[in-house]
């Protein structure tokens, strides 16, 4: 079995970051993702890497872009306030279809909100991160082990779908110490033919672009995008399944909201009650299929989120209200306790 | 024998830019800068968000397209991307440089970013039609101060090389103009020293470019180039505000 190490999220994030390739990191300082940008700090410069503490949000966003259009694995880190300053950015990368891992360390909102975690950030990532038809491939961990994991994943979904792959966690994710095993496969960064790094006289001069002024051109490079992400719906949707086989009811949750709503499944079981859960770790694609399988055969859904209800939306989508969909929610900063949610199991099984 | 010829650097296509519009001269000025220091296969050009905004069709070297002011962030990542074989230019409006991108701006040039900024000081936005700039001068009648720039209520312009020039980052900042063959000459030899800058490993090189938009100014060509003789030269004086090397040389 491969060595273990005690780390923080937000440091697991840093170093497989680094395991993948990504040797240029852009940030701004924020709570509570302060460690990724500290580690990279301190381990780039050591490798030959770029760390630069941007001017602001949207300069780092912007640095990114700059680097994804030289065809090198790029990375930012921020929390929800720094997202939204980064939403122009991470248009114009969709736009251009340029590859960048984006992390979103979620704290409460809106405004300045809190630093105490949240998920408030899910309508953000998955629908309306900036203008225009576009969408980041979103990635929800819900262990340290998966903070590094996803993000090695997340810079190959970002390099063959030429898109934003965003890991979506929170303020609990990249805080907790979990031991962590780095051991896994990389897989090599696909050629780039389309990457501004200087004609050397030999080819046509690329174009990283996403300015299209005929709207004849303009709909046909959406269309076209739409067809990949359709592609992405259809190959990389993941999702856990946890005692699904039997159940009569539902969770739906992802992040530290999965953690603490398997809790709750042991305690309902013991109980007697057929409980299971569907944890989303792609929440775009969002594994749609999963969840109408489940609303064939249970009586009722529970979505556990920390924040207003958001995903609950896409639940519903799924399930085409086929049962009823209930949300049990902490917000501001606040997560939901293992009894809230065994509270809500037995509400539904009544 | 052929004694003028379009530089390989610049594309074959028909530039959008209107009738008298000095655009063109700059855009060439680089591309036979380019030509002569021989860099075109290894230059990334960044385009702006204005009305050079399809400059990334005009140069044949790589070209990218960066947000309304984001530029220079953009061409931070470029350069660091690869320093050794990058050689990157922006290339900006005074909209985009000195108002929506002024911390972009700012803190490259703070940064001493080995990066070469073209400049273009046309003292109104004129993709949009003819608002009032950061650049725009007092009294100066625009879409958008009808009734002159009032300076009570929209302040006073920016003099960017200038305010630049207090930094202790950047490696130099020089302001020309393109309304007659001497200061084309002069301009053209100061967008040569700030690409040579970048090559020599100096840093952060400005040229701030005094430049004539007849359409929106609502002037000929020919009064254009005078009115940035007459209106902005005095407001904009012309010249070296920085150049450390030299300065060092000089010691």
């Amino acid at each position: 079995m491969a060595e273990k190490i005690l780390m923080k999220g937000n440091e697991a994030i840093a170093e497989a970051a680094i395991l993948a390739g990504c040797r240029h990191y852009f940030g701004y300082p924020i709570t509570p993702q302060t460690e990724v940008a500290a580690y990279m700090a301190k381990k780039m410069p050591k490798i030959g890497g770029t760390f630069l503490q941007a001017e602001s949000e949207i300069a780092a966003i912007n640095m990114v872009y700059g680097v994804a259009s030289t065809g090198k694995r790029v990375m930012t880190s921020s929390s929800s306030p720094g997202i939204s300053l980064k939403g122009e950015g991470l248009s114009y990368l969709a736009g251009a279809d340029l590859p960048a891992l984006v992390v979103n360390v979620q704290r409460g909102g809106p405004g300045l909100g809190g630093i105490q975690p949240s998920q408030s950030d899910y309508f953000q990532a998955t629908r309306g991160a900036g203008h225009g038809d576009f969408h980041m491939i979103v990635l929800a961990p819900s262990s340290v082990q998966e903070m590094a994991e996803l993000t090695v994943k997340g810079f190959e979904l970002a390099d063959t779908y030429r898109m934003t792959t965003m890991i979506l966690a929170d303020g609990t994710m990249g805080q907790m110490m979990e031991p962590v095993s780095l051991d896994f496969a990389v897989k090599e960064a696909p050629e780039k033919p389309w990457a501004t790094t200087g004609t050397k006289m030999e080819r046509e001069h690329n174009i990283v672009n996403s300015l299209f002024l005929a709207p004849e051109a303009l709909e046909k490079f959406n269309f076209a995008r739409y067809d990949r992400y359709r592609v992405i719906e259809e190959n990389e949707t993941m999702y856990e399944e946890y005692m699904m086989d039997d159940a009569e009811i539902c969770i739906a949750a992802f992040g530290i909201a999965a953690r603490v709503a398997k809790n709750a499944i042991n305690e309902a079981r013991k109980e007697g009650i057929k409980v299971g859960m569907i944890r989303p770790i792609t929440l775009w694609p969002f594994p749609k299929a999963p969840f109408a399988k489940a609303a064939e055969k249970v009586k009722s859904i529970i979505s556990v989120e920390l924040s207003m209800g958001q995903m609950i939306e896409d639940v519903r989508l799924a399930t085409e209200c086929k049962v009823p969909v209930t949300l049990c929610n902490r917000v501001g900063g606040m997560i939901p306790s293992p009894e809230q949610v065994l509270e809500a199991i037995r509400n539904a099984q009544k | 024998m052929v004694v003028f010829d379009r530089p390989h650097a610049m594309a074959e296509v028909p530039m959008h830019y209107c009738p008298g519009c000095t655009h063109g001269i700059v855009h060439r000025l680089v591309a036979e800068v380019i030509d002569e220091l021989g860099i075109e296969g290894k230059t990334i050009g960044v385009a702006p968000v204005g009305c050079s905004v399809m400059a990334y069709d005009y140069f044949n070297c790589d070209m990218i397209e960066a947000a309304h002011g984001r530029a220079p962030a953009v061409a931070t990542g470029v350069k660091r991307a690869d320093p050794e074989n990058h050689i990157v230019f922006t290339y900006q409006g005074d909209g985009d440089l000195a108002s929506i991108g002024m911390a972009e701006t700012v803190h490259s040039a703070a940064r001493n970013e080995n990066i070469t900024i073209i400049f273009i000081n046309n003292a109104i936005y004129g993709m949009t039609g003819g608002q009032m700039a950061p650049t725009s001068l007092p009294g100066q009648v625009t879409q958008t101060s009808p009734y002159g720039r009032d300076t009570n209520a929209c302040g006073f312009p920016i003099r960017v090389c200038e305010m630049l020039s207090e930094l202790d980052g950047p490696e130099y900042l020089e302001r020309v103009t393109v309304n007659s063959v001497k200061n084309i000459k002069n301009a053209k030899k100061a967008i040569k020293k700030a690409f040579q800058n970048q090559i020599d490993g100096k840093g952060f090189s400005l040229v701030e470019v005094l430049s004539s938009c007849p359409t929106n100014w609502g002037m000929t060509p020919q009064n254009a180039l005078k009115w940035i003789d007459e209106k902005m030269i005095p407001y904009y004086p012309l010249g070296v505000y920085k150049d450390r090397s030299a300065k060092e040389e000089n010691k």
